[in-house]
């Protein structure tokens, strides 16, 4: 009986040996030899993976970092500049400071602005509607509503709202990925500047390239091509282009003076203080609400 | 103006609904249920209603309160696993039985793999297997049929021809003198009055549903066919070795759950391949299995484990074996 | 006769074709024309025309922005009022000339008269420039260009040209009908694109639920040596390209290539017609019959109607819109596209208008898979749409290729048969696009 135990032990130690030695050998040979700064730069990095620095993956991005030998055109939007500074106190560089942008909506066609003239049956997917037809309503340029955006935000971010039918961005869970501005098959959501204080920023809220009577007919807080607003403006931000206005962000300076023009409701400007109860009630209900956002027209 | 409504083509449907399916299934294995209604009577019944019932109940519950979704009995799939599962055991087997069996079938092997659609093995084979290794004895309790209204008093109890053979062989017997003790004819076998589960009883009501439901296009041919003539071949190659050791084919086929299993849950979409050649494939590993259990394993019976086994090829067979593609 | 088929896949709406006895009629004309520069597969026509022109049926009014591109007409004689982006049947914005109608003065070059001209007097070329002059494009749905189709690339020939006459949508009767009032010009047609393609032998496929076509076509054909009639079994989709190659000659079109690489060039019936009156009649395609369809429609109609009619009064003039009518298709049940905008207007392909109700076309609610395998089993091109519909929710765009997504020709089998109504299709074309497009810029990128 006892030489039954005393062999058997022996056996698989031997066994257990030859097999430690064998996968020793394996893993010496196919080793892979990294950067161990690789790793540190990792480990900093959010882990989201989500691809908004035009890399696969936070490990890529790592590695892509330590093999420039410079940070330049690097930058993690998820993590912002105190995470690029923290990688480049890793690796001895100098991070580039970038502003803090956000995804913004150029849309305004909630339920109430923009009438549908059609239904839609079949499975709700922007990509799906956009394979077939403009969309529900008479503009073509709009949103579709089938919230794409909202099933590939990483950060819950998006929202949509059942009552306009339009995504909603909750600017601080918004790490400005781009992940929503690459899969809209309508191209109407935006990175920009999330401005200073708490976000103020001004924007054209619409993505329609109709005349002015046609968009307008489509939906109630359409912008028209008017340029108003372009002449409105005292530091040429504004360029107005196939009958729809642009606020360039790197140009404009907050004055909000084009916002007063706009016959329709179509430029946004959020975030800024509310200066009287008055302005208050004259808000639209074109303008998304319910987030952070506090949306004002002055 | 009116608002149209706009979609994607098609803007057609077809007739078809899982609700239809499941119902023609249902409809499929009546002849077999009223045949062994008609000789055994009540229990079957009581069987029956039990097994539905706790099928049924099991699903809701748990789509209701555990996933937290649109319940989904009113398709029917788990009406099909109860009155599956009755048609799998012996008549005489007491409806708490079914009932453990049924909650085992859609609680564990369906409803936690997602539910229909999304379990790999066969609810109800799953749950005949596992009533067989929980309760053996009342698994292996045998009724010979006789029709429920002439007999009335007491039920003959007698093995099924498979057990029989089994045990006759490990005594040593040959099977002349096993046949010749029993007197089984093959018509007893087509027509009724074999011992063995409610489902089993006559061969000719199990094929009678088949051909309805390939006449109802619920079910393709390729499985079943397989099946058996694999079991055909495989036991004919057997049997002209030596006739003494090993059964027949037509016995084979005839007896125990082959026909009810190749027919009705072999068939089963959940847990077959998708593609014609897989299908075949899959049918003949099950017929191989089949035979290898009766004619050199301990069981009499090998055509649930035999379908379990294969179910778990499925996913295999799905992605590896693909149908022919147009053009190449 | 022996019935030919296709050999995978396949499915048996119930044909509806309710519309079949009624004989072709004119629709008058409207007032308002909106002809579209998009009207073929290809780059858009670029207008020629500017608002306040004069212009005559049968005047070019947009010319060919490329190769694979086509001539448009103005249907109708009067004055340009406006040209511009328009929304389209789907609500698309694309370029449309106006034209608001004084009388019905032609081009004096196009022959009227009902007179059957049977000699074929031009040589190869001359019927090509005919063909390309008159703005002739595919009628059976793609549009696509047919001087380009019946001009193969070098050092391809084909040796078996097919007229469709299948019409293997359910509902569609136009086809038919032209079979049957129109069938010496179709042969002609045929013998027309023969003398081009340089082919011996000219095939005309029609599907077995209209035997009256088959009869007619059978008796006309019986005297042109090398053209025959065959009849083919009711199986959607028998009128597919590939299918009815494959139904014809037995050879399939290997994946990714063109029905040239089988030998084989497909035309459809109304095609045929056009390329006849193209090129015996030097007329222009600008009118085309559909079918005004529907079980709800007070009335069925197939009409001859000039291409820039407005939908809206195409229904008017058959009874209106009906009342139970919640969906409106342009083409067929399966295949077609259903109508958002009744201010849109017919192209050369519009095949019908069809109105149907929410009991016949609604989607039901989607369950989950059952693993049937019907899809697989209707799916014509041997896919499986099931596999391909759960890749494409995981956007597993390299398994998707894998599996052979880019051979789906959107027929629709599969999510006619799905018996859990889940929108296989739906995602299956998305991401066929998307699958599409990664393959061509790496072959772009290969190539550079």
């Amino acid at each position: 009986m006892i030489t039954i135990i005393i062999w058997t032990v022996v056996v698989l130690t031997l066994l257990g040996a030859v097999l430690a030695l064998v996968l020793y050998l394996v893993a010496s040979k196919f080793k892979v030899e990294e950067d161990p700064r690789v790793g540190e730069v990792e480990a900093l990095l959010p882990g989201a993976n989500c691809g908004g620095c035009g890399h696969a993956g936070c490990h890529a991005f790592a590695s892509s970092c330590v093999e420039a030998g410079t940070l330049e055109g690097h930058f993690c939007p998820v993590g912002g500049n105190k995470v690029m500074k923290a990688v480049a106190g890793v690796l001895g560089l100098e991070a580039e400071e970038q502003a803090p942008m956000v995804a913004v909506l150029r849309c305004n066609g909630s339920c109430a602005n923009r009438e549908k003239t059609t239904e839609y049956d079949g499975y709700r997917s922007c990509k799906v509607i956009s394979t077939l037809y403009a969309g529900e309503t008479a503009c073509s340029f709009g949103c579709l509503g089938g919230g794409d955006c909202e099933r590939v935000c990483q950060f819950g971010a998006l929202k949509m709202n059942p009552e306009t039918g339009l995504p909603e961005i909750d600017q601080e869970l918004c790490t400005a990925c781009g992940a929503c501005v690459r899969e809209c098959p309508k191209h109407i959501l935006e990175l920009r500047l999330k401005g200073p204080k708490e976000g103020r920023r001004v924007y054209v809220s619409c993505s329609s390239k109709d005349k002015g009577g046609v968009a307008r007919k489509a939906c109630k807080a359409a912008c028209i091509g008017c340029g108003k607003c372009a002449k409105a403006c005292p530091f040429g931000a504004i360029t107005v282009e196939n009958n729809l206005a642009y606020i360039d962000f790197t140009k404009c300076k907050l004055c909000r003076k084009c916002v007063a023009e706009c016959p329709t409701g179509a430029i946004h400007a959020v975030n800024f203080p509310v200066k009287q109860q008055a302005v208050m009630e004259t808000v639209p209900p074109s303008v998304p609400s319910g987030t952070e956002e506090q949306t004002v027209q002055s | 103006m009116k608002k149209l409504t706009v979609s994607l083509s098609p803007h057609i449907h077809s007739a078809d609904s899982t609700r239809k399916i499941m119902r023609d299934v249902l409809i499929a294995m009546a002849p077999a249920w009223l045949v062994s209604v008609w000789f055994f009577g009540m229990p079957v019944i009581i069987l029956t209603l039990a097994g539905v019932a706790a099928c049924m109940v099991t699903e809701w519950l748990i789509s209701r309160f555990l996933m937290k979704r649109k319940s989904t009995v009113s398709d029917l799939s788990a009406a099909v696993t109860g009155v599956l599962l009755a048609l799998n055991l012996p008549p005489s087997s007491p409806w708490w039985l079914i009932v453990i069996g049924s909650i085992f079938s859609i609680g564990v092997v369906k409803m936690s793999f997602g539910g229909l659609g999304q379990n790999i093995f066969n609810p109800a084979i799953a749950g005949r297997v596992f009533l067989l290794i929980s309760f053996p004895t009342l698994m292996t309790n045998w009724t010979r049929p006789d029709p429920w209204f002439r007999s009335g008093v007491d039920a003959v109890s007698g093995a099924t021809p498979l057990a029989i053979v089994n045990e006759g062989l490990a005594k040593g017997m040959s099977l002349d003198q096993i046949f010749a003790q029993n007197d089984f004819t093959y018509f007893e076998m087509l027509f009724a009055r074999i011992g063995g589960s409610v489902g089993e009883v006559s061969a000719i009501a199990l094929i009678v549903g088949f051909i309805y439901l390939l006449a109802r296009k619920v079910v393709k041919p390729h499985i079943p066919l397989a099946i058996l003539c694999t079991i055909f071949v495989f036991s004919g190659i057997f049997w002209l070795i030596d006739p003494q050791q090993y059964t027949d084919p037509v016995f084979n086929i005839l007896t125990g759950g082959v026909l009810l299993g190749s027919f009705f849950m072999a068939t089963d979409y959940a847990t077959s391949p998708m593609g014609k050649t897989a299908m075949v494939i899959y049918g003949i590993g099950i017929g191989l299995i089949t035979m290898i259990i009766r004619y050199f394993g301990s069981y009499p019976e090998g055509i649930s484990f035999a379908i379990l086994v294969m179910n778990s090829v499925v996913p295999l067979l799905n992605k590896y074996v693909k149908p022919r593609k147009f053009g190449r | 006769m022996r019935k030919r088929t296709f050999s995978i896949g396949g499915v048996h709406p119930d044909d509806h074709k309710i519309a079949r006895d009624c004989a072709i009629e004119d629709l008058p004309l409207a007032p308002l024309f909106s002809v579209s520069m998009a009207q073929h597969l290809g780059s858009p026509a670029n207008p020629v025309v500017a608002a306040g022109d004069k212009v005559k049926a049968g005047q070019v009014i947009g010319e060919p922005s490329g190769f694979i591109s086509a001539y448009v007409h103005s249907p109708v004689s009067g004055t340009v009022k406006a040209v511009g982006p328009k929304a389209n049947l789907l609500g698309n914005r694309i370029v449309h000339v106006d034209i608001e109608v004084e009388g019905d003065e032609w081009m004096e070059d196009i022959d009227r008269t009902p007179d059957i001209v049977r000699e074929i007097s031009l040589d190869r070329e001359q019927i090509l420039e005919r063909i390309r002059k008159c703005g002739v494009v595919g009628l059976g749905g793609a549009t696509f260009p047919t001087h380009v189709k019946l001009s193969p690339p070098p050092g391809k020939k084909a040796d078996v040209l097919i007229l469709n006459g299948a019409e293997c949508e359910p509902y569609l009767t136009s086809d038919h009908r032209i079979m049957l009032e129109r069938g010496e010009e179709i042969v002609i047609g045929a013998e027309i694109m023969k003398k081009a393609l340089e082919v011996d032998r000219v095939v005309i496929g029609i599907e077995e639920n209209k035997p009256e076509a088959i009869e007619n076509m059978g008796r006309i054909a019986a005297s042109h040596p090398g053209i025959e009639v065959m009849v083919l079994k009711k199986r959607y989709p028998q009128g597919g390209e590939k299918q009815l190659i494959n139904a014809v000659t037995g050879r399939q079109v290997p994946s990714m290539k063109l029905p040239i690489d089988a030998g084989a060039v497909v035309q459809n019936v109304g095609t045929s017609l056009a390329v006849y009156e193209a090129v015996q009649k030097n007329k222009p395609l600008i009118d085309n019959v559909l079918t005004v369809t529907g079980e709800c429609c007070p009335r069925q109609r197939n009409l001859r109607v000039r291409v820039g009619t407005p939908l809206s009064y195409i229904l008017e003039q058959s009874g209106g819109i009906p009342e139970d009518a919640v969906k409106i298709i342009s083409g067929g049940p399966m295949m077609g596209w259903a109508v958002s905008n009744l201010d849109a207007t017919t192209v050369k392909s519009t095949s019908s208008l069809l109105c149907l109700t929410a009991a016949q076309t609604m989607r039901k609610e989607e369950s989950s898979c059952i693993r049937c395998g019907k899809c697989v089993d209707a799916c014509p091109m041997g896919l499986e749409p099931y596999l391909l519909n759960r890749l494409a929710r995981a956007r597993k765009l390299d398994e998707l290729e894998e599996n052979a997504i880019y051979d789906c020709i959107e027929c629709g089998c599969c999510l006619y048969s799905c018996p859990a109504n889940i929108p296989l299709l739906d995602n299956i074309r998305v991401y066929k696009r998307e699958v599409l497009g990664i393959m061509k810029s790496r072959a772009s990128s290969a190539t550079k």
